[in-house]
């Protein structure tokens, strides 16, 4: 049950092919449909063999599972993607001039353009850093920023994820998977290519090396084999040829951090971290923290290693801080925002919380903490009784929630059994800062597999697709 | 190398061969209990594979009696006993679950369907085919992950401490098996040198593949003292003492670091001992106690290898 019509990026309205999938369409017309099927059959299995799978957690049975792919892309005009790079760049920029500015100075608090009580009472806020210096001033070093296209044909920043973004590894296979299985594909019209994602990222760490050496020791550092993404982190590890490290791999001695190796203790000079913050360190987050590293953060405070992404990030993708960037980027940069922001409502403003429970069955209600796609409350989607239990939980704690109208995401037709059907879709760039801002074109589409769900989540049943950005 | 992926890669091929060594010892013993024997001696045998696998202790807390029906399922398929057929192959398997990127996919796929189908056989399957034939089974996967890790793994240090594994535990085992006679008594002494003795020796030769060989180096009646001085002595048979402590020494010349000295010298000892040794001075001195002396030796090794590989810290 539609509100509006939605954006479909494959066809125009009037049910023409739109110009960027014209070599697309021209294939499915030439290609027999059986070698469709055998081909999405072999995709099948080939990501079971080198096992793409990820974790789901609360599935008691089979822990593991594959993430569907899609033959079909998701494709983006040139012209459009180079808009977005400028929007991505100057968002992730003022985000990360933001995070300094919060433990330095913290000029836009003082300003009054962001209000005091939402930084320094935020749960993500960490006092541990303020006033450290971190290595080249950058927090963010990897951002996964998630936009969404709305019946307008406008794209619109849905959150901004600066803290251990995953799934950029989904959109490296993703890409081998379609070079493989349609080559033609590629002849046929100029792709720009996404495969040296891991040569920036391994670029990205060696900039923000805080000790003088040519060759700095870079590792990542992975909560284990139990993780939902630990085939993603060890992916990463080896196409940067890094040591994947788990936090036992560790020791802090005077202030430095060593891993254990077979020939002796080895110095460390960046870690790629895939653990949150609470875990780091037992000695100054959660002392039951298994998975981190006593001392870390003594020795991240004292400038002898650098963490990517930076200690208590969170404070700036916390969703009842998003309503903000606009402001954040005007204030750090001077310039108008080129991304646009979801409007945004705070239940903890009474007129907010007043219109949004009065508006339930329109808007989406998040956790203002939450990730995952797990406890929100999709209004048109949602059954009475639904309602009116979230109803109850926004009334006991009305802080913890934000609202936002319910955007129509764009479709992307996507092979449901033999036939095609419309899916609704998202977009992630990886958006990677040192001493300057890199990305490949395009990021990872996540498709909702079911009719009508705009819920893409992978843990939720989400698939995904190749993303191209055509010339 | 990290240290952890050392040790588990170390350890993962440990268990595959304490897993082939326990069905080794458990084949063993069921040939010497299918002898004719006075009913006061009867199951007497099955106290030798508890003494082996020192699991005497563990087994006598949950079991009344020692007889081969309890003997097998606690060896072989308890998930409880730490030591058992089923629970190396789970080991096995949780260590190379967690370096899955540091072996190649072949082996993976070895261990993992090792565990896999172990954890599918109960005592009714176990029995089916009769019970060498299970026996045989465990052997065979034990040989399927040394040829795959053979051809597959790329000769860098992943091989070498995988390598190293395999042969502390086999060096460990096999003193361990030609021990076994020594916790097996004769019906009487009388039987020194008769067809029950003949038959028990000869069992020992079979449960260590080491049959042939004896017969091609002594083309000779199986004695004590030849089968000692093959399994101990001999630097060709791949399952004796010496041909195991010289891969060890060759394994951890390539993988030596700067605090590995004494795990060197202690290794280069007992190298030495074996290479030098004579079989007329250990009977001397008594193969069970120089077996015993020795494994002593070997558990010191395996905590300097701990030690100086698997979990280094800095001088201070």
């Amino acid at each position: 049950m539609p509100l509006k019509p939605f954006y479909n990026e494959m066809y125009e309205p009037d049910g023409s092919v739109r110009p960027q999938y014209a070599g697309f369409a021209q294939w499915l017309r030439d290609t027999p449909p059986e070698r469709i099927a055998q081909e999405r059959h072999a995709a099948d299995l080939l990501f079971h063999r080198v096992g793409i799978t990820f974790a789901v957690y609360g599935e008691t049975s089979g822990t593991e599972r594959l993430i569907p792919f899609d033959i079909v892309p998701h494709v983006l005009p040139g012209d459009q993607w180079d808009r977005l790079a400028a929007g991505l760049r100057q968002r992730v920029t003022a985000l990360n001039r933001f995070l300094h500015d919060v433990y330095h100075d913290q000029e836009i608090l003082a300003a009054g353009v962001v209000p005091r009580e939402q930084v320094e009472g935020n749960s993500q806020f960490r006092p541990e850093m303020v006033g450290v210096k971190v290595p080249g001033g950058v927090y963010a070093h990897i951002a996964g920023v998630d936009l969404v296209r709305d019946a307008d044909g406008e794209h619109y920043v849905l959150e901004d994820n600066l803290r251990t973004p995953s799934g950029v590894s989904y959109m490296l296979e993703n890409r081998k998977m379609m070079m493989r299985l349609f080559p033609e594909l590629f002849a046929r019209q100029t792709i720009r290519p996404v495969d040296h994602y891991p040569d920036l990222l391994l670029e990205t760490l060696r900039e923000v090396n805080p000790r003088d050496v040519a060759d700095p020791v870079i590792v990542l550092l992975t909560p284990g084999h139990f993780n939902s993404a630990y085939f993603e982190h060890a992916f990463l590890a080896q196409q940067m040829g890094i040591e994947l490290v788990e936090g036992q791999d560790l020791f802090v001695q005077d202030e430095t951090v060593f891993m254990r190796t077979t020939q002796g203790p080895r110095r460390v000079d960046v870690i790629y971290r895939r653990i949150d913050d609470d875990f780091l360190d037992p000695l100054a987050f959660r002392p039951d923290s298994m998975l981190g590293v006593p001392g870390l953060l003594s020795a991240y405070k004292a400038g002898r290693v650098a963490l990517a992404n930076a200690i208590g990030t969170g404070v700036a993708d916390d969703k009842s801080l998003y309503p903000y960037v606009p402001e954040i980027i005007r204030f750090y940069l001077g310039e108008e925002p080129i991304l646009r922001n979801v409007p945004t409502y705070l239940l903890r403003k009474p007129d907010d919380l007043a219109y949004v429970l009065a508006n339930l069955e329109e808007l989406v209600v998040k956790e203002a903490q939450g990730s995952g796609g797990y406890g929100m409350l999709v209004g048109p989607r949602s059954t009475r009784e639904e309602r009116e239990k979230f109803r109850q939980r926004i009334v006991d704690a009305p802080e913890r929630f934000i609202a936002q109208p319910t955007l129509s995401l764009s479709v992307v037709p996507t092979f449901a059994g033999d036939s095609l059907g419309d899916r609704h879709v998202d977009l992630r760039p990886y958006v990677l800062s040192g001493r300057e801002t890199r990305f490949v074109p395009g990021g990872l589409t996540r498709v909702a597999m079911r009719a009508g769900s705009l819920v893409v989540n992978s843990s939720q049943g989400g698939g995904v697709k190749d993303t191209w950005v055509v010339n | 190398m990290l240290s952890r992926v050392a040790s588990s890669l170390y350890w993962m091929s440990r268990y595959i061969e304490r897993m082939e060594n326990t069905a080794r010892v458990l084949d063993v013993t069921w040939r010497m209990s299918l002898l004719v024997k006075e009913p006061r001696l009867q199951d007497q045998e099955w106290f030798a594979p508890l003494n082996i696998t020192g699991t005497l202790f563990p087994f006598s807390g949950r079991h009344t009696t020692v007889c081969a029906k309890e003997v097998l399922h606690f060896l072989a398929l308890d998930p409880d006993n730490p030591s058992s057929i089923l629970s190396c192959a789970r080991q096995a398997r949780e260590n190379a679950r967690a370096i899955r990127g540091s072996i190649t996919s072949e082996m993976w796929e070895v261990v993992n369907a090792t565990w896999l189908e172990l954890q599918r056989i109960d005592e009714t399957a176990m029995n089916s085919g009769g019970i060498s034939a299970f026996f045989d089974h465990v052997k065979e996967r034990s040989h399927l992950f040394r040829g795959v890790t053979f051809g597959t793994l790329r000769r860098d240090e992943a091989y070498h401490f995988t390598r190293l594994g395999t042969h502390i535990e086999r060096a460990d085992s096999t003193a361990r098996i030609l021990d076994v006679k020594y916790h097996v008594l004769l019906p009487s002494v009388r039987d020194v040198g008769g067809a029950v003795d003949y038959y028990q020796w000869s069992a020992v030769l079979r449960s260590v593949s080491a049959f042939e060989a004896y017969r091609q180096v002594y083309r000779d009646a199986i004695t004590p003292l030849r089968i000692a001085e093959l399994l101990v002595l001999r630097e060709d048979v791949p399952r004796s003492l010496h041909f195991c402590m010289r891969q060890v020494n060759e394994t951890l010349e390539v993988v030596r670091n700067d605090r590995s000295g004494e795990t060197l010298r202690q290794a280069g000892q007992l190298l030495a001992q074996l290479r030098y040794g004579r079989i007329s001075d250990i009977f001397a001195t008594g193969l069970h106690e120089y077996l015993t002396d020795y494994l002593d030796a070997m558990q010191a090794l395996s905590g300097e290898i701990q030690r100086s590989f698997f979990s280094p810290t800095l001088p201070d």
